[in-house]
């Protein structure tokens, strides 16, 4: 018990004195897995488009591809990119290899799925009635898909926030990749393992603490928009 | 001028063709009415029409063939049974298609404000369009559809979904519009009443196939076949036999009652179908009153309201069926096994062939 509540006062001393190491892990996971949600909107709510409104060939295979994406295991993301990164890999004249740049990779493989995936099924609950009256008004093919996304606007925020939870709480692939550095590669999950395993119980704490208000406020804030533009 | 003509046109659904029609056109200025039962292929027949659903066969605008899918649709509009508006702003919802087209922001929100206003919902310009009834909606719909001034106004029931008395409202406007237009329209539809007040011609589609396209009053006063004259609500569809052809007048047996006509059998068929309109049929208690040439005794066998009206099915040898309005009905004291008199003149009764006839198209 007065583990815990040694750790806790620990963790308010360096909140209140604003820790560099705890603000600097903070900003890495913010950069990191908003850049990885980013990517992952831009790529996969067109892709996830396309394959919800689609009719074409392997339609359902790519679509149960994305589904399967979501449950990757971090930790063999972080493998195969930390081989791709590698010196001798395929990208490894990026040298990207313990860098933000590759965490980003692996979080935007881990997210993507997830945002193509719900994103499909977002455009799908749109009524298939606005496809042919869309076409109808003179709308190209383009136009009509734009529109369709933007009537799933609500949904496909659902999506980004799913795409973003799960890069933001993963460790795995982002110690695999990052190799924790401190001051530039370490993240609040990492820097959280490695606390606990020094016995530092209050730093990992006031990570852990810095960490959830940071998943709450982003949600916070796209569950405002959502809620704001859900018609009464 | 024609507008639109489609020649041979054909859709086929898995596999199987779900409507066909050899010729059909559209002139300007024109409504044409796609009646048919639930089912018979009207709305894929409309879609073709418009373009919107894959179809074999040529479409040919002004005269020439339709070569460019996106422009056509550029110079049409579609109104479905459902709204389908957008999560925008009514007003947004009846500018899209114009901004669909590019039309400038000013321009466009002018345009949909003068539909909006022209079809009553000009106060809900600002609202959201999922605030609005189902009525309100159906008009903004239409508002937007009008707003690019379509040369092609394509309505799949655009009243189905509404109540009576809304139905009644929109319908009344819409015809307005509709006459100030110079447009063509095509409208589809199940209700006879709705083709009669609105259509100009009337292609009736029955199992897929278009049966027979006419004028609204010809089609309803002379069906081209007996599943067009049941759906046209021509009930008493009897089968007939020749006895005489005079210059005046054709002398028929039915079920042994001799029934004098003035139609001509077709095609000097000996063994013609009868067809009466309900409507065409009175019943008297006693001897006829009037001209009616033909008068036979007859046994009540059931009453059926329907609305303001009873559907009053009688023996006369052979089943016959009459409308009546409720207060006649209520002043002869009409009931199950009471003698009556059905009678009807001889220009009443349309013959058709016993055998199917090509479908007709005018």
């Amino acid at each position: 018990m007065d583990l815990i509540v040694t750790g806790l006062a620990d963790a308010v001393a360096r909140l209140a004195r604003l820790d560099a190491d705890l603000l600097q892990a903070a900003e890495a996971s913010l950069t990191t897995s908003g850049m990885a949600t980013l990517l992952s909107v831009i790529t996969g709510v067109p892709i996830g488009t396309a394959i919800g409104l689609g009719r074409f060939r392997g339609r359902t295979l790519l679509l149960a591809l994305a589904n399967t994406g979501m449950g990757f295991p971090p930790v063999v993301v972080g493998l195969a990119v930390a081989v791709v990164v590698w010196r001798s890999g395929p990208l490894g004249e990026l040298s990207w290899s313990c860098t933000r740049q590759a965490m980003i990779l692996a979080q935007y493989i881990l997210a993507a799925p997830t945002v193509v995936g719900l994103t499909a099924v977002a455009v799908q609950s749109v009524d298939p009635g606005l496809r042919l009256q869309l076409l109808s008004l003179g709308a190209t093919r383009r136009q009509a898909m734009w529109i369709f996304v933007q009537e799933a606007r609500l949904p496909i925020l659902t999506a980004a926030m799913a795409g973003f939870g799960a890069v933001i709480s993963e460790i795995g692939a982002s110690l695999m990749v990052g190799c924790n550095i401190r001051g530039d590669t370490r993240i609040l999950t990492t820097a959280i393992a490695l606390e606990t395993s020094k016995g530092e119980f209050g730093a990992a704490f006031g990570l852990a603490f810095i960490l959830l208000v940071l998943i709450f406020a982003v949600n916070a804030v796209t569950t405002w928009a959502q809620q704001r533009q859900r018609p009464s | 001028m024609t507008l639109l003509e489609a020649r041979d046109l054909a859709v086929d659904l898995a596999g199987r063709t779900v409507v066909s029609v050899d010729r059909l056109t559209l002139d300007e200025g024109e409504t044409l009415v796609l009646l048919g039962p639930n089912g018979a292929g009207k709305t894929s027949l409309l879609l073709a029409l418009a373009s919107l659903l894959p179809a074999r066969g040529t479409l040919r605008w002004r005269n020439e063939p339709i070569r460019d899918e996106l422009a056509y649709r550029r110079r049409i509009a579609v109104v479905f049974q459902r709204p389908l508006l957008l999560d925008r702003s009514v007003r947004e919802n009846a500018a899209i298609g114009l901004a669909l087209r590019g039309v400038p922001e000013r321009e466009r929100a002018r345009r949909a404000d003068e539909m909006l206003t022209r079809l009553g919902v000009a106060h809900l310009a600002s609202r959201s369009a999922r605030r609005v009834s189902g009525g309100e909606a159906q008009r903004v719909s239409i508002a937007r559809a009008l707003a690019v001034d379509p040369e092609i106004l394509f309505l799949d029931e655009p009243f189905a979904s509404l109540d009576a008395p809304t139905r009644e409202a929109l319908a009344a406007d819409l015809a307005q519009v509709l006459r100030e237009r110079r447009a063509g329209t095509v409208l589809v539809t199940h209700d006879r009443d709705e083709a009669l007040s609105l259509g100009d011609r009337i292609s009736v589609i029955v199992r897929g196939e278009v049966r027979q396209t006419d004028r609204a009053d010809a089609v309803f006063s002379t069906p081209v076949d007996p599943e067009v004259a049941a759906f046209v609500g021509v009930e008493n569809v009897l089968p007939a036999h020749v006895i005489a052809v005079t210059p005046e007048m054709t002398v028929l047996s039915v079920a042994g009652n001799t029934i004098e006509v003035t139609a001509v059998p077709p095609g000097g068929d000996d063994f013609p179908l009868l067809c009466v309109r309900p409507d065409d049929i009175v019943i008297s208690l006693g001897e006829p009153t009037g001209s009616a040439r033909n008068a036979l005794p007859s046994n009540v066998v059931r009453l059926e309201p329907i609305g303001r009206r009873v559907r009053v099915i009688l023996d006369s040898g052979f089943p016959l069926v009459a409308h009546v309005t409720v207060s006649s009905a209520r002043e002869m004291g009409l009931a199950p096994r009471q003698e009556v008199t059905a009678s009807f003149k001889a220009t009443v009764p349309h013959l058709l062939p016993r055998h199917r006839a090509r479908p007709m198209v005018g």
